[in-house]
């Protein structure tokens, strides 16, 4: 994308400000040069771009650009408190960048632009931070998107932990796509990209609290290059969503709840990796409601099924993608799962966190 | 998975139900009512629910969930007491998760540590004595609970404070035992039980002579079952076999885990540190003579009720919930005035919507499958 080349000329020349301290303090946080050197050194120099090197309130895009590539501006926002902030397969900073892209990609939107807010708890290691903004770069380089504009606070010991991060992004909608929850059909497939379960099992064994060593990575990519795959060989997709937190069982609930209809899953069909199985076995967890970062549930006509499945699979992000059940007419607003034992049951909403089981 | 997918073979299943209806034509009792069989064990409701079982049955035989979930039967009181202990200062309160939530007269301890308390869940109570040796100078309590499956783990970890000297530990002791338990069942003039499925992992600890009053006095069959989907149905079909040939035993479907004399190392373990209380208290069914126990005398140093005021005072429960009715199997957790309605797993009044072991909780997330299905049979 080329929209903010405007700016490039302005932004250059300027000379950026460094830290030398080993962590941040208030005065990072109080407006004046020790702030405006947090920035620069870890942010502007990590993100690189000229729209964010202006250091404006705000980024700025010609709409005239933007109407080129659909007719819908798509908008969301996001914030990650993970804990802890780096954990196999990923870290809060491209968490912060994977999630918020794929909240605009679960809309059929191609995502342009983020915005990074950080909320920094006084006393984090500045090296910390800096290889937060790094991944967070990569992520978005990765991505093809830009990080635009945003914004530090640094507080008191206490009263965050570490680091919280916002982003904001903004995509563009192609003219025909229109997905939603409530667009589910009797007769229609339900279709997940992969295994399920890896980043809420991968959080919880990288914790610690459970003093189980496991190893299983987080599954934290962003899904926007998938879903234009997935759109393109299945122009019919009803409704996408990401499965974070809650997971499966979660993302089929609303779609049954606003379609007004049944939805029947098979648990033999649902990829899931062995490891997480066998962690959700000890813990006494249902891995149909650990959170995933890199998984959608896609929603497709029965007749575009092949194609929808196909496209999937031959995208990086999407080998092991399966149908895992239909769409029915019967008993509206209800999940119900035959199980692979030959009985059935309901897949209800989650009411809280899931709490492990005594024994 | 190995060891697990073997006994979730959908094939064995439908072959073994096929057993077992022959097995429910041939018993009289299944001509006039379906023949009630009480799973004791909360691991079974769930595995019951999870794989849904109870709708793969035939009409002839009814589940009724008994009272072997610990959460569940944990008295509103005791939960004051641990909201008490929770809320005092310096006390980094560890507990299993699913006690988390369970109610109290005021607050849960999920409240408790969202009005600032230190609430931490732990998987196991060495994990809360690696806290104490982490944190020196604050109080560790650990909330122990549950049946002889989790009382050695308790014991050993008590063992090991006194080992290496550690001070700063304490137990807050809510074990109950399952003998006094049943015996009450069984005296309790609403029962109507065919027989029992028994509890696996207690019997892992406890072996599977002490059942023998079951059939030898109460004349009741009872198999003792493992816990996936496939142990739960065989052991179903051991006891229609019993009844239909006139049979009345204690026999062990879990051979694989549990030796019929139990496990002596930590039977050892836990003599060595727990006495029976006189009687303990279970919400919905009151109190059970020795049906508890405490830690001995010579560990007073570990016991929290003596290290900290803890208020103790008896609470009753709402007088709209019907838990102990639920409980003993005298109604369904649907046929509870509340179920669904004041009472859900959001906002809990009785334990038995709180632990995904609870029958009504089981019953609110997946039973509404099995609920008509049920109804016709009962009518």
């Amino acid at each position: 994308m080329t929209l903010l080349a405007n700016n490039t000329k302005a932004a250059m020349g300027r000379r950026r400000g460094t830290v030398s301290v080993p962590a941040v303090t208030l005065a990072h946080g109080g407006g004046g040069s020790a702030m405006r050197n947090l920035i620069d050194d870890v942010f502007v120099t990590a993100f690189d771009n000229p729209s964010l090197d202006l250091l404006e309130d705000q980024a700025r895009f010609a709409l005239a650009d933007l109407a080129r590539l659909g007719d819908r501006l798509a908008f969301t926002t996001d914030s990650y408190v993970v804990d802890p902030l780096f954990f196999p397969g990923g870290d809060i900073g491209k968490l912060a960048v994977c999630g918020t892209i794929n909240d605009l990609a679960a809309g059929g939107a191609v995502p342009l632009y983020l915005t990074c807010s950080a909320i920094i708890e006084e006393g984090l290691e500045v090296s910390t931070l800096r290889a937060v903004a790094k991944s967070m770069a990569a992520a978005a380089a990765d991505a093809g998107v830009q990080i635009v504009t945003g914004d530090t606070k640094v507080v008191h010991k206490g009263t965050c932990d570490k680091l919280f991060l916002n982003t904001a992004g903004v995509g563009i909608i192609r003219e025909g796509v229109d997905l939603g929850a409530s667009r589910c059909r009797p007769g229609d497939t339900v279709l997940v990209n992969g295994l399920l379960g890896d980043h809420g099992a991968a959080i919880l064994a990288a914790r610690g609290d459970m003093e189980l060593a496991a190893a299983i990575a987080s599954d934290c990519a962003a899904l926007h290059g998938l879903v234009g795959d997935l759109l393109r060989a299945a122009p019919g997709t009803r409704f996408i969503r990401d499965a974070t937190r809650g997971g499966l069982a979660t993302v089929l609930n609303e779609a049954a709840r606003a379609s007004n209809v049944s939805i029947r899953i098979t648990e033999a069909a649902t990829p899931i990796r062995e490891e997480v199985k066998a962690f959700c076995e000890i813990l006494g967890l249902d891995p149909l409601y650990l959170a995933n970062e890199g998984k959608i549930v896609c929603v497709v006509p029965g007749n575009e099924e092949q194609a929808a499945l196909e496209a999937m699979r031959a995208h990086p992000l999407g080998r092991h993608a399966a149908a895992i059940g239909r769409v029915t007419a019967n008993d509206p607003g209800r999940v119900v799962m035959d199980t692979v034992f030959g009985g059935q049951r309901i897949v209800d909403m989650l009411v809280g966190d899931q709490l492990p089981r005594i024994c | 998975m190995k060891f697990v997918d073997e006994f979730r073979d959908p094939e064995k299943a439908r072959s073994l139900l096929g057993e077992i209806n022959r097995l429910a034509a041939r018993i009289d009792i299944c001509r006039h009512r379906p023949l009630a069989l009480m799973e004791v064990c909360g691991g079974h409701t769930h595995a019951i629910f999870k794989f849904g079982i109870g709708n793969m049955l035939p009409d002839a035989i009814e589940l009724v969930h008994g009272p072997g979930c610990p959460v569940c039967v944990l008295p509103m009181g005791r939960v004051d007491d641990c909201v008490a202990l929770a809320e005092t200062p310096g006390v980094i309160f560890t507990t299993f998760g699913d006690a988390m939530r369970v109610p109290g007269s005021k607050k849960s301890l999920l409240q408790a540590k969202g009005d600032g308390a230190d609430v931490r869940m732990v998987y196991s109570p060495l994990d809360a004595l690696k806290l104490a040796r982490k944190h020196p100078g604050r109080e560790v309590v650990f909330f122990g609970l549950g049946f002889e499956t989790t009382m050695p783990s308790t014991a050993l970890t008590i063992l090991q404070a006194e080992r290496e000297g550690i001070k700063n530990f304490s137990l807050f002791c809510n074990h109950i035992t399952i003998i006094p338990t049943i015996k009450a069942l069984l005296d309790s003039p609403e029962m109507e039980l065919d027989g029992f499925l028994g509890p696996g992992h207690v019997s892992m600890v406890i072996g599977t002579r002490p059942y023998r009053f079951v059939s030898e006095h109460y004349k009741r069959p009872m198999v003792i079952a493992g816990f996936e989907p496939l142990d739960v149905l065989q052991s179903a079909w051991m006891v229609l076999k019993q009844i239909a040939e006139g049979r009345c035993e204690v026999e062990n479907q879990y051979g694989r885990v549990v030796p019929e004399r139990g496990n002596p190392a930590a039977l050892s373990a836990v003599s060595r540190v727990f006495e029976l209380r006189e009687f303990f208290e279970w919400r919905g069914l009151g109190s059970i003579d020795h049906s508890g126990v405490r830690l001995r005398k010579a560990f007073a140093q570990y016991d929290a009720e003596k290290k900290f005021s803890v208020p103790a005072l008896r609470i009753a429960d709402p007088k709209s919930c019907q838990c102990g009715e639920v409980l003993k199997g005298v109604i369904k957790p649907w046929e509870c005035k509340v179920f669904g309605k004041a009472c859900t797993p959001e906002k809990p009044l009785g334990a038995l919507m709180v632990s995904s072991e609870g029958a009504c909780a089981a019953y609110h997330q997946y039973g509404a499958i099995n609920r008509p299905h049920q109804q016709d049979s009962a009518a």
